[in-house]
Parts: C-alpha cells; structure tokens; sequence
C-alpha cells in the first residue's frame, strides 16, 4: 500500500478520518431536550383547538375560500381594500402587502350559503371600482367540500406515508431497530408541525408534500445511520452496544455531513430564488434535513440503546444480510 | 468485481442517447422543431399551469338540482295522468326524495296506483316491472312515488357525461387555446385552460344552465297573491331578469331550448340594442306557429335559467320558425347567449368548487423563478462535489448529475407529466438525493481503503456495500411520492411525478454510470491509491 500524497485538495482529505464523538454519553440530555421540543411542538400544533387546522395557520386548501393577489401601478392602499372587502360582507377578511407596494395578498372566506366562484367575482368588480385598474394576478378559490376533502386527504396521506415507513422499517429491520427509527420519524413529523405552528406559516397542501419528503429524508438517514450499527453489532460482537452505536455513527459522520450540506444548499438557493410560493415549502425541507439528521443520531439510536439489542439471537435473525458481499 | 462488462457500457451509452434525443426538443425554438423530420420526438416540458399561466376550475355536477327537478316533473305527471283518469286526489308534492298523493275515493287507490305505474317514469331494463319508479302503496289511501336508485345514478351518470360534451362545445365555441376537460370521481369535471384565457368569462359560460323555454304568460293571475304562495295550480311564479316585476305563467313550457337550430347574435336597428336572434327546427316551428295562431293578443315569457328575460306580446302568428330575443343586452352578454344556446343546455346546473388561476405574467415569473434556483441549486452541487471529492471522483458525479437531469427531462417529456413550481424544486431536492448515492459509495470505498484493501477491492466494497443502502433510501423516497401522487392534488401530483422519475434516474446514474467510468479509470491507469484517500 502506498502512501497516501498529502495535498489540501480535495477537501474530503481534510475532514477527520476516524472522529471519535462520544454521541452517547449524553443521552439523556438530547432526550430531554427532544421529548420536551416534541411536547412543545403537539400542544402548539394543538391548541387554540379550531377547527379545522387547530394551531396552524391553514391556507385555503384546508380552509376553504379565496386568495387574490392583485397588482396595480400606483401603490395599492391596503386600508382601502380592506375596507371594501369588509364592506361586501365578506369573512375574515385579511389583506397584507405583498413583496412591493404595487402588490397585495387578499384572502377572505366566502360567507355561508354564497357560490364562491359568484362571491369572487362580485369582489372583484368591487375592488375595482374602488381602487382603480387592477390586474389579478392569481386567484384561488376554494369551496367547501373541496376544502375538506382537500384536509381529509392530507391527512390521510400524512398518517399513510408515516405507518407505511414504519411498516417498512419494521421489515427491514426488526422490532428493536424499527422502534428507534419510528420515534425519529414520529419526531420529525412532529417538530416539523411545531415549526409552522411557532412561525405561522401557511399550511397548504405544498406543506403536506414536503412533510412527506421529510418523512422520505428522515427514515433514509435513520437507515444509513443503523444499517452501520448492526454491521458493527456483527463485527464487533463483544463491544458494548453504547459504543457499537458511536463508532457507526463517528464511521457515517462525513457521509451525514457531506450529503447534508448538498441538500441544504440546494434548498437554500431555493429558498433564497424560489419566490414566495417555494418559500414555506423550502423552509420546511430544510429544517426536516436539520432535525431528520439530529434525530437519526439522537432520537434512533438513544432509543435503541435504551431498548437493547439481544446480540446472541439477533445475530440469527441477522444472518441472511450477512450474504452481502 | 468492478467489470466493465459489455451490457453496462451499452446501457450507459444507449441511456445517454436516449436522454439526449428525447430531451432535445426542449433546446429548440418552435420553429425548428416544426421542421423535424417525422421519427424525431418533438414533445417538450409540459408545462403546469402555475407556471405558464391558465386556469383551473373544477366543476361539480349538482345532482341535488337533478333530483329536485326530477320530483318538480314527477309532480306534473302525476297531476295530469290522474286528472286525465279523474281520480280525485289531495296533497299532491314531493316527499323526502319522493312524491306523495292522498286518493280521495279509497275505491280508487288500487286503479290509481295501477295507472300511475304504468305511465310515471321511463322504461328501462333490468327494473322491477321494467320501470325506473316505483309506487308504493301507504296507509291513508296514500300513493308514495320513488326513483330506483340505480336509475337515478345512471341519470346522474349520463347528465355529467352531457355536461361534458357540452362544456366541451361551449369551450370551443369561445375559441379557448388547447383546454383539458376531464371527469373526476362520480360528478365532477376538471377544466383547464392555459394561457391568457379570461376566467371570469370561462366561468360565466360554464355557470350558465342555458335552459331556454318559452312560457304563456297568464295576464289574469294575481301576481299578489302568487308572491305570497299561492300559485295556481299548473301555473308557476317567473322572476325577471334585472329587476322586471314577476309573472305568473304556465309551467308547460311551449317551446324549449331543444328545438332551437341555431342562435346568432345581432343587433336591433330600431331599438339600438343588441339581440340574439334564433331559429327553430321542424318541431320547434309547428309547436311555436300553432301556439301563436291560437294565442294572438296574449304574452309568452322567455325563460331562462328560471328567469324571464323578456314578455313579448304575440302580435300575429310566427310561423316562419325563427324570431329575436331582446332583453337588456350588452354586445357581450348577447355574444354569450348565442353562445350557449347553440352549444346547448346543461342537463343541470354545474357549480364551481375550486378555481386556480394564474396571470401568464406570474407563470413567467415562476418559470424563471424555477430556473434561477434549479440552475443555482445545481451548479453549487456541481462545485461542492469537486471540491469535496476532487476532478476525478467529483467530477464523475458531476457526469452522473448530468445525465441524470438529462434523463428526468427526456422522461418528463415523454410523459407528458406537467412540470410544476413544486416540480421544480422536486428536482432541486432529487440532485440531493442524487449526490448521496454517491457519497455513500466514495465514503465505503474511502473506508475499506483504510483497512487495508486494494484499491480494487475498495471500490469494489464500495459499489456493493452501498447498493443496499442506496436502494433504502431510495425506496422510502419513492413510497412517499406514490402517496402524494395518489392522494395529493395538482401541484403536488406533479412535485411527487418529479420526485419518482428522479429517484430511478438517480440510482441508475449514481450507480451505474459511476461504475461504468471508474471500471475505465481503474482499466486505464491502474491506480495504486484513490485520490479520495
């Protein structure tokens, strides 16, 4: 074997070759923090208990209603718009500047009984007469029945995508291993609510899709981090599980690090040149990346370590993947 | 073993072929895409309509009006087979999805329940005595009439497939650019419409029913007493349009919008004002000629949509078959009257229950808000693998990068799957995934170098320790697109079509095209160490 030339370049060279973080020893500590922020994060996402969306600001997918967004030449007077909207009798009328003071977002409900698509159009002719030439950008109308399916199905596809990775992991990987990599999902999916129930950001259905991306990303990287764990359960069968499960981790560290820097990059430039409507949805994606790595480490892992691993017998169970090449 | 055998090389090139042909047409302006030759693909991106801007309305067939309808007509046929019979009855009206009729001669209600078998409804096939209502004998010389179900779900069935045509017509007829009419579940219908088309027409085309009948009006009536509740029987309470005080008129319609050939609209010299004239066809011309002759003096309300647009009186008998309808017109509106008249009456009404409409403006921003942050996203990718893995190693899944969106957009055009703003950014986090297959590959390969292998055997390692690996993480990226796909709406149907192209392009490009130019390297120079090292 030769030796290995010693320039800067590339960088990998320059990462650590064998870190040796002791994860572990603080256990209890990232629990603490992680089932407090999880506790957090549920009663937030909770309460005020309304209906339909609780803590979360809903969007008009989940909400029903309307969204406008409305441009004009001069600078729109948001007073005035609103005060129109009002007018008409229109509910929960919100009205926010919208990037430059030629734009504006309105959203208002459509009051019980009315046909949104005739409700809008009324609006519409309203602001216009008092406001001026108005170009309208975007318009969303949704009425009511859709909203609730809408609300129904993301639901439904939030609860799918979750007990569907678990069934996954679970056949994969066992009860043991399959518990700890579900308390991370559960987790993320979690705290990802918590983040747009502290911020306020829309709810929408772009924030369903990317939860079920985090989901994809979390359990992908909880994977990565215990198929090495019990590689070196294998490997090392008289180690103590506790450091079993630092050293995969130190081993997988660069890899975590490498590919999660590439996918916050990524998401940061389009959170940064996206526009508004990517905004929410590449906020969400990053913090899962955050917490979907911090979870493998110290959410599945602390788990399992807590939960043991019976090495004897799960060497048996483990024996087909010792085919791998 | 790191082979470069022949099938993987084929693969590869074939691949890359592939993706380049299908993915050009992308490349080329309009204009030489037109002049390709016949075998050459010429489909590009197609793209959503939040990014090219157009609308999004989803229609839904109100089966509740149906019904209701349905019973009004139930209701009038009953009156008129028992009066022709002269059987007595009393509380004549619909009931919980039914109509109820009380006999008054309790000898009567077995022959009136034979009668009203016979004559109510339609046949049809399959039924219990072959007719889509039954009637039911009730305590208290009571006849209860019902739809079968079934015949009504087909009614249901039929009037959206109606609907459909008919918007379909009424679609064309506006001249609307390339518009997607298509059903949804039971009773719903998606139309979308892209570029600069007007929604708010689009609506008002659509929203109207068209249901144009011709009434007598009945000038003896107390209107008074009308608005109050108290029709006539046979009569019904009209409303007019734009504030005309209501009529009382015959429910039997003379003529109706059926029997129209053709509508135009046009424009009264006289009176200086819009109009929409129309034309009947054999029937229409009899039934209307023979009303007039037989109603000179008196006034017939144009109805429609359960309003009256205007009460002619009839100065002498229309026997040519064609006439005008004046009403409070503008050049629009009676554009759109003619319109809708010719492509026909909806068998009910449609309501809209979501619309989603883009300015073209607000797609060109999206589009080019898309492909700032694709590009952005993917040349720091790019930059941070070389300076992470250096020229060859980076480079290399720089290549498979390459080909892999090379491959998606070959994939997408073919496909035809629209490409979304939510798309796009399933592109930006595919890269993501992309890189991890291969940083996952160089890491093992880095690994079994430390402990000792050759460089062979690294890489080896590398390629096969990751593969199962790779094939999780991709596995739980690909389960989480199929149920977005399966359960989520417009742009998120197209984020998770993005999403699951990019994981199969992915794994074959990280893992394949990879392997393919690292067999090469090792072949070539026979190396004693990895530049990764």
């Amino acid at each position: 074997m030769s030796k290995t030339p010693s320039t800067w370049w590339p960088l990998i060279k320059l990462l650590p070759v064998k870190t040796n973080f002791r994860f572990m020893r603080f256990a209890k500590v990232y629990a603490g923090v992680s089932l407090v922020a999880t506790i957090a994060a549920v009663f937030l996402t909770l309460f005020p208990f309304e209906p339909p969306c609780a803590g979360l600001n809903c969007g008009v997918d989940f909400r029903g209603g309307t969204v406008l967004e409305i441009t004009s030449r001069q600078p729109i007077d948001l007073g005035r718009v609103r005060e129109t909207l009002n007018a008409r009798q229109l509910g929960d009328v919100q009205v926010q500047a919208f990037g430059s003071p030629q734009d504006a977002l309105v959203r208002f409900e459509t009051p019980e009984g009315q046909n949104p698509a005739v409700t809008v159009e009324g609006a519409k002719r309203a602001l216009v007469a008092a406001i001026g030439p108005l170009e309208f950008k975007r318009t969303e109308v949704v009425g009511p029945k859709v909203s609730g399916e809408l609300f129904r199905n993301g639901v439904l596809a939030l609860a799918l995508g979750v007990g569907m990775m678990m069934v996954y992991i679970w056949f994969r990987f066992g009860l043991t291993f399959g518990i700890g990599a579900a308390a991370a999902l559960i987790h993320d999916v979690l705290l990802t609510f918590g983040l747009f129930a502290v911020t306020n950001m829309e709810f929408s259905l772009n924030t369903v899709a990317a939860i079920l991306t985090i989901i994809g990303y979390s359990v992908n990287d909880t994977v990565v981090v215990l198929d090495r764990v019990r590689e070196n359960l294998r490997k090392y069968k008289r180690m103590p599980l506790s450091e079993v499960i630092d050293l995969s981790i130190n081993e997988t560290l660069s890899r975590t690090a490498i590919t999660g820097v590439t996918g916050l990059m990524a998401l940061g430039v389009l959170a940064a040149f996206g526009g508004e409507t990517l905004f929410g949805f590449s906020i969400a994606m990053i913090f899962g990346i955050v917490v979907g790595t911090y979870s493998s480490f110290f959410v599945a892992a602390v788990v399992l370590m807590w939960l043991g691993v019976k090495r004897g017998e799960d060497a048996e169970v483990l024996k087909p993947l010792d085919a791998r090449p | 073993m790191v082979t470069l055998s022949r099938w993987k090389v084929v693969l590869v090139i074939l691949s890359v072929v592939l993706g380049l042909l299908f993915a050009l047409p992308n490349a080329l302006p309009q204009s030489v895409r037109d002049g390709l030759p016949g075998f050459m693909p010429r489909q590009t991106l197609n793209l959503g309509l939040d990014l090219q801007g157009g609308s999004y309305l989803l229609l839904e067939v109100d089966t509740d009006a149906l019904r209701s309808e349905r019973l009004t007509n139930m209701v009038e046929d009953v009156r008129t087979t028992l009066r022709e019979e002269q059987i007595a009855f009393a509380d004549l009206g619909p009931v919980n999805g039914g109509v109820n009729v009380r006999i008054v001669d309790p000898g009567q209600v077995d022959a009136a329940a034979r009668v009203l078998r016979n004559t109510i409804g339609s046949t049809i096939q399959g039924a219990v005595g072959g007719r889509d209502t039954t009637v039911q004998v009730l305590p208290g010389q009571t006849l209860r009439l019902t739809f079968i179900a079934e015949a009504f779900e087909a009614e249901a069935k039929r009037a959206v497939d109606q609907s459909i045509e008919i918007i379909r017509r009424r679609i064309d007829e506006l001249g609307t650019r390339e518009p997607t009419i298509q059903r949804q579940g039971s009773n719903r219908i998606v139309v979308a419409a892209a570029g600069e088309s007007d929604p708010e027409r689009l609506k008002e085309v659509l929203g109207k029913t068209a249901k144009l009948t011709f009434h007598l009006v009945d000038e003896n009536a107390d209107v008074a007493a009308a608005m109050a509740g108290r029709v006539p029987p046979g009569k019904m309470l009209m409303p007019g349009e734009g504030g005309q005080p209501p009529l009382v008129v015959d429910r039997r319609a003379l003529v109706t919008g059926e029997m129209l050939t053709d509508a135009q609209p046009g424009f009264d010299q006289m009176k200086n004002e819009p109009i929409v004239s129309f034309r009947f066809n054999g029937l229409g011309t009899r039934r209307f000629g023979d009303a007039t002759i037989r109603n000179v003096g008196r006034r017939f309300a144009i109805v429609l949509d359960n309003q009256y647009i205007s009460a002619p009186s009839i100065n002498e008998p229309i026997t040519g078959g064609s006439g005008q309808i004046s009403g409070s017109f503008t050049v629009e509106s009676a554009n759109d009257l003619a319109l809708v008249l010719r492509a026909g009456a909806l068998p009910t009404r449609l309501n809209v229950e979501e619309q989603r409409t883009v300015g073209a403006e607000l797609g060109a921003d999206a589009i080019a808000a898309g492909q700032i942050s694709a590009i952005g996203a993917f040349v720091l990718v790019l930059a941070f693998m070389v300076v992470a893995y250096g020229f060859l190693f980076g480079g290399v899944s720089i290549l498979a990068l390459l080909v892999n969106g090379l491959l998606i957009i070959a994939a997408m055009s073919i496909t035809q799957a629209s490409l979304t703003l939510p798309g796009i950014a399933g592109l930006i986090l595919t890269l993501a995934v992309a890189v991890d297959a291969n940083v996952l590959i160089y890491e093992r390969m880095r690994e079994e170098m430390r402990a000792g292998r050759t460089v062979i055997a690294a890489i080896d390692a590398g390629f096969n320790r990751a593969m199962l690996t790779i094939f999780d993480a991709n596995i739980t990226h690909l389960g989480a697109a199929l149920i977005m796909f399966s359960l989520g709406a417009g742009p998120v149907k197209g984020f998770a079509w993005t999403l699951a192209i990019g994981v199969f392009t992915s794994v074959f490009t990280a893992v394949l095209i990879t392997q393919v130019i690292l067999a090469l390297w090792l072949r070539t120079t026979r190396p004693k160490f990895l530049p990764i090292q």
